[in-house]
Order: C-alpha cells, then sequence, then structure tokens
C-alpha cells in the first residue's frame, strides 16, 4: 500500500534567518541575504562576498561538550532538525521512534574543523590533530546527532552527491515514507562551506561571481556560495490528519538522473530526465505545474542549460510556467541546497505567493523563462518543482503540491 | 623573455597539462582543435598562474581559448607587473 507523503514540519538557518519565520519573509520581501565575507580575508580571495549565517551563536543552542563534537555545518543541520520537529508536534513513540528515518545530505561536511586541523599541523607545526575531528567531519554527523537527540532508530544515513545532496536525500525519505519502509521521516541537508582552502579550490574554478548572483540575468558573472541548513519532518497524510498536525504540503514525486556527459558541464537532457521522472512519478502531467524553484546558480552554463532542458520537457507550457531562484538571496548551499529550496518551494505554496529571483538586472534570450524578475508574485500554485543538479552530472528533482 | 621563449613555455606546459606531444600543440592552436574544454582549460590557467606567478583574473580568463590568447595574456600581466598577489583583488 502506497501513502501520501505530507511536510508537517520544516526548519531552516541560513544568511536569510536562523527560522523559517526570518527565511519567509525574506524571500517575500525579495531580500537578499548575500554580504561581504566575514569568515575569512576577504584580500585573499578573487571574490568577496558570499551568504553566510549572521550571527550564529552556538552557544544559544548547544551546551559546550556538543560545540566540542559538531561542526559548524551539523549545527546547522540540528537546528533546522529542531525547528522541523518542534513545528510538527509529533509526539514520540517507542514504535514510532523504531520507524522513523533520518536521511541528510551534505556535499563536504566538517570540512571547516578539517581546515583548522590542518593548518594547525602544516603551518603552525603542532604536530596533533584534535581527536574529535574524525567524528565532527563524518558527512552522517547531523544525521547522527539527530538521532541520538530524538531517540529515532529507524533507518538513518547521509547522502552526498555533491549540489544534488539533499534533494536525494529527500528524495529517499519521501519514497520509504511512501511505501511504508518507514512511518516517518526527518530529511534534510546542511552545509558549512566558509573556510579558506575550500574557498580557494572555489576561486579555481572561476565560476563564482566577483559582485553578486544573478541567475538568469544577461551579465550573470557565477554563483555565490552559502551555508545553511534545512529540514523536513515527512509523515503519512492520515496520520498527520488523525493527530490534527498542520501540513505545510505534500511531496508527491521524486525523479533522479545521471547526465553521463561531462564531470562538471551540465547538459540538457540529463536535467530533463529528472524533471520527466519527478512528474511521471508523482503521477501529474507536465500542465499541471505551475512553478519551478530552478538550480538556477547564475553560471553562464547552468542557467542557459537548465532553460533548454525546461522547455524540452514543458515544450509550450515553458512559457506559462514561472520560474526563479532563490539562490540570489540565499546563495548556493550545496548540499543544503535542495533541502532550503525545498522549504522556499513549501512555504510558496503555503502562502500563494512566488519569490523572485533577486539581483536581476537583464534578460538573457538563452534564459527567456518567466524567471519573476525582482519583485515578489501573488499568485497561488498548485505544484511545483524543485531542481537540483550536481557537478558529476547527478540530478535530482522533487515536485510538490500545496497541502491538501 | 622573447615573445618566442614565451610560446615555446606555453606549448610545453598545455602539452604536458593535456597529455599531448608537444609538437600537436603549435602557436596557432585553438583550444578547440586541441580538445581543450572548460574544465581542462582552468586546469591550464592554474599550470600557468603557478609556472610564471601571476594571478590571472576571472574575466580574462573567460576569454582565452586559443595558445596565442594564453602568451598574450601571460605577456600582458607579465609587463604590467601583475606577478605575485597584487593581481589577486582584479
Amino acid at each position: 500500500m502506497q501513502h501520501r507523503v505530507v511536510v508537517t514540519g520544516a526548519g531552516v538557518i541560513s544568511a536569510l534567518g536562523h527560522n523559517c519565520g526570518e527565511f519567509w519573509r525574506s524571500l517575500a520581501a525579495g531580500r537578499s541575504g548575500i554580504q561581504p565575507l566575514q569568515a575569512v580575508d576577504r584580500g585573499l580571495l578573487r571574490f568577496p562576498n558570499g551568504a553566510e549565517v549572521q550571527g550564529f551563536d552556538p552557544s544559544r543552542y548547544f551546551d559546550e561538550k556538543e560545540i566540542g563534537l559538531l561542526d559548524r555545518f551539523a549545527q546547522f543541520g540540528v537546528v533546522a532538525a529542531r525547528e522541523a520537529i518542534a513545528q510538527s508536534g509529533i509526539q514520540w513513540s517507542e514504535e514510532l521512534r523504531e520507524s522513523t528515518a533520518i536521511v541528510t545530505g551534505s556535499c563536504v561536511g566538517g570540512q571547516t574543523t578539517e581546515d583548522e586541523g590542518f593548518v594547525n599541523l602544516y603551518r603552525n607545526n603542532i604536530p596533533r590533530v584534535n581527536p574529535l575531528t574524525i567524528p565532527r567531519t563524518m558527512e552522517n554527523a547531523a544525521a547522527s546527532r539527530i538521532s541520538l537527540e530524538t531517540g529515532v532508530v529507524g533507518p538513518t544515513y547521509t547522502v552526498s552527491t555533491a549540489c544534488s545532496s539533499a534533494n536525494h536525500a529527500i528524495g529517499q525519505a519521501f519514497w520509504m515514507v511512501r511505501t511504508g519502509t518507514a512511518r516517518a521521516a526527518i530529511a534534510g541537508g546542511s552545509e558549512a562551506v566558509f573556510s579558506l582552502g575550500f574557498l580557494k579550490a572555489w576561486e579555481a574554478m572561476r565560476v563564482v561571481s566577483p559582485d553578486t548572483c544573478r541567475p538568469f540575468s544577461k551579465d550573470r558573472r557565477g554563483l555565490i556560495l552559502g551555508e545553511g541548513g534545512a529540514m523536513l519532518m515527512l509523515e503519512r497524510l492520515e496520520e498527520a490528519r488523525a493527530r490534527g498536525a498542520k501540513i505545510f504540503g505534500e511531496i508527491i514525486g521524486f525523479g533522479m538522473s545521471s547526465d553521463a556527459f561531462h564531470i562538471t558541464q551540465p547538459s540538457p537532457e540529463g536535467a530533463a530526465r529528472a524533471m520527466r521522472s519527478a512528474i511521471s512519478d508523482s503521477g501529474l502531467q507536465p500542465e499541471d505545474i505551475g512553478y519551478i524553484n530552478a538550480h538556477g546558480t547564475a553560471t553562464q552554463a547552468n542557467d542557459a542549460t537548465e532553460t533548454a532542458a525546461i522547455r524540452k520537457v514543458f515544450g509550450v507550457h515553458a512559457d506559462r510556467l514561472a520560474v526563479s531562484s532563490t539562490k540570489s538571496m540565499h546563495g548556493h548551499t550545496l548540499g543544503a541546497a535542495g533541502a532550503i529550496e525545498a522549504v522556499a518551494t513549501l512555504l510558496s505554496l503555503c502562502n500563494g505567493v512566488l519569490p523572485p529571483t533577486a539581483n536581476f538586472t537583464a534578460p538573457d534570450p538563452a534564459c527567456d523563462l518567466d524567471v519573476i524578475p525582482n519583485q515578489v508574485r501573488q499568485q497561488q500554485v498548485e505544484c511545483a518543482l524543485s531542481n537540483s543538479f550536481a557537478f558529476g552530472g547527478l540530478n535530482a528533482v522533487l515536485a510538490f503540491r500545496r497541502a491538501p | 623573455m622573447s615573445h618566442a621563449e614565451l610560446t615555446e613555455r606555453v606549448r610545453g606546459i598545455i602539452a604536458t597539462a593535456q597529455h599531448l606531444p608537444q609538437e600537436k600543440v603549435t602557436a596557432d592552436s585553438t583550444f578547440e582543435e586541441l580538445g581543450i574544454d572548460s574544465l581542462d582549460g582552468i586546469n591550464i590557467l592554474f599550470a600557468v598562474e603557478n609556472e610564471f606567478n601571476i594571478n590571472i583574473p576571472d574575466d580574462a580568463a573567460q576569454n582565452i581559448r586559443s595558445v596565442r590568447d594564453v602568451v598574450e595574456g601571460i605577456a600582458s600581466l607579465l609587463e604590467g607587473g601583475q606577478g605575485g598577489q597584487a593581481a589577486v583583488r582584479a
């Protein structure tokens, strides 16, 4: 028997604030969280800006011992999970704990911790590395901490597929709840990218914008890196209804594909296959989709390729779709991107408001979609997609429906 | 360094980076002819930056599509004295 899967709680921490309320207020105002970088010496980088979580004080969320065990990326994951769980109002029983899953995504795990440890080793000639480095850096650190805190002991794991990690994680959790493998799931992703070593590696890729993130604009100059985390509480529709939970929306489809084309260049065929697969999994037709939260990184290659892929899938309906990239406001959070954008998509369906593509300056004929430039739109959409396309050619797309 | 010397060094860097015999990489070769894609391109620029201790700005990098573009780009950076960290903020 298949279950309908609904979202009863959402948590998010990002450059747009520390919770869902702050996140939505920024999105609905089209306000970008991109600012001059604080975490590292900007003089050592060709790009000065990023989307950092502002004013994050771990001691507000964790005691000192916990802080010692948790890298920033894991802290974001746990903070987001606590918000999602609290919002859902779910009451844990032993049976429910045994049948709930936790699936998280992260691209680079605790690389901030790793970077600090290696600076000490290689530059400061300190011959010892902190023994907590291993538990802090492992990519499943957030999933494991959420399990420890909640006592959830069902299927718990972490997916790492670069920028698609969180969509793959949420999609897997969705399928587990739909098929009955799990009764409920906590799913999402988290990432903390702002260490000098990692930023220098992005600089060398030559895809980071020297100013801001302008998805689909003719003069876009690349992505802006962001950090944060987001988690969803997934439950069966009938159980959420039975306990009178507030329902944010429904997850109705998940599609994945691999480009098998190039390690970093995107392919419209691969992206199109993932979107088609998500629509098919949802039982809908392309014409039923009203909004796409795009991958929209603002690199030259992604935005033109994503536009071509959307045209392949939707044909003439592509001109009736609204598409926006909220990365223009919260940055590209890599392994957390799909989760943060899932929350953005669910809140859009909930509130009847579509967030804009911020920082938009001039249309690009290669990106000739309705990208909701700069101004928020009051529009109630029934069904939406959220796209994630990763380096390595791995694509993951989620389909959502407004709360039943 | 003469223009000819610079061209020879660039041919060598590209041949090494692309695992090509150096005679295949001529002063007139385009990246397309040599099968150099965008990822190969940034890898070559990385090798060039290390070899000459220069920093090639992203905007300049985007327009480099041939051996000649690389040679001319290096020449202008060296003439402008943009070695070391000075060009990082360019």
